[in-house]
């Protein structure tokens, strides 16, 4: 019976051990998409730019696998990212980019300065893709593959090191 | 001089912060139906904004929750129920875009711990006052 006594001690002790470790733990704050593995949705975004054309689930089911880039140029690591998009555009990568709640003068400035690494780029005004893929921050980027499937996301600024694993990424896609 | 130019930047900075693009068309604008508009309240008050993480998109001005509020008005306003919109949003997030609880594989044992724990207090008090009774019987 005295044991019984042991028990409110004892989930007390289990709660503060468990709470003690999680604050020694990094913070997750990544939103892994569900959409993962999932058809890419319908959608059809205008032109960001009058001399890039828009795009729409058609222009990723040509056979060949692309990336999805979902950037805007009021993104501070989407300058981070601009050197290593445009290294995937040199290994022949075709990079789609969703330019969020952007205005063009903008989307202009942005890649006179930092670089073109996109075929085609959509205006997303209200995050309609982004809510529609799952996408929760910008930047991210999405592997789709020639059917039009999303294969894989990343989130956050693609940086030196992730150039490799998208281009593996890709090949599995193909 | 260099405190009103001081001034002005600090007045500045939000705006260039921003993207300065207008809010969807339903972010801060309510639905004519008063029925309507209050599902989708009710419905937004328990959906999580994404980029701020500790706020329901009805409490968020985050322009990503603005854009959340739009798609939950315009598809309710569409013949959507409550409960679809919800879905679409796990559907892509999980259920960490909701913050209704639901009874899952991972989360039933919140639900039946507190159940145990009554059963267990009901269990020991049960005993000590029925022990009490008997003595005060042995008393008398």
């Amino acid at each position: 019976m005295r044991l019984l006594y042991l028990i409110p001690l004892g989930l007390f002790l289990f709660f503060g051990g468990v709470a003690g470790y999680m604050l020694t733990q990094p913070k997750q704050t990544n939103i892994p998409s569900q959409m993962v593995e999932q058809e890419l949705p319908e959608f059809s975004l205008s032109p960001a730019l009058e001399d890039v054309p828009g795009t729409s689930r058609a222009d990723f089911t040509d056979g060949k696998p692309k990336l999805l880039n979902i950037w805007a140029s009021w993104c501070v690591p989407c300058i981070a990212e601009a050197p290593h998009l445009e290294r995937l555009k040199r290994e022949g990568v075709e990079i789609i980019g969703i330019a969020v709640r952007d205005r063009p003068e903008a989307v202009e400035g942005f890649l006179s300065r930092y670089g073109n690494p996109y075929t085609r780029i959509g205006a997303d005004d209200i995050s309609e893709l982004m809510l529609a893929i799952g996408a929760s921050g910008v930047p991210e980027t999405y592997v789709i593959d020639g059917e039009g499937n999303i294969r894989y996301q990343h989130i956050g600024d693609v940086r030196a090191d992730h150039v490799d694993l998208l281009l593996e990424k890709l090949e599995e896609a193909e | 001089m260099r405190l009103l130019t001081a001034l002005l930047i600090l007045l500045a900075a939000p705006l260039v912060a921003q993207s300065g693009m207008p809010p969807a068309p339903y972010a801060y604008t309510q639905l004519e139906d008063p029925a309507l508009e209050a599902e989708a309240t009710a419905l937004m008050e328990t959906l999580r904004c994404l980029k701020c993480q500790s706020q329901s998109i009805a409490d968020s001005d985050a322009p990503m929750a603005g854009d959340m509020r739009h798609q939950v008005r315009s598809r309710l306003l569409a013949g959507e129920s409550p409960d679809e919109v919800r879905d679409w949003l796990t559907q892509r997030y999980g259920d960490y875009v909701s913050y209704e609880p639901t009874v899952s594989a991972t989360t039933w044992p919140l639900f039946a711990i507190p159940l145990l724990l009554l059963a267990l207090v009901g269990l020991v008090l049960l005993r000590r006052l029925g022990r009490r009774g008997t003595d005060e019987d042995a008393e008398a």
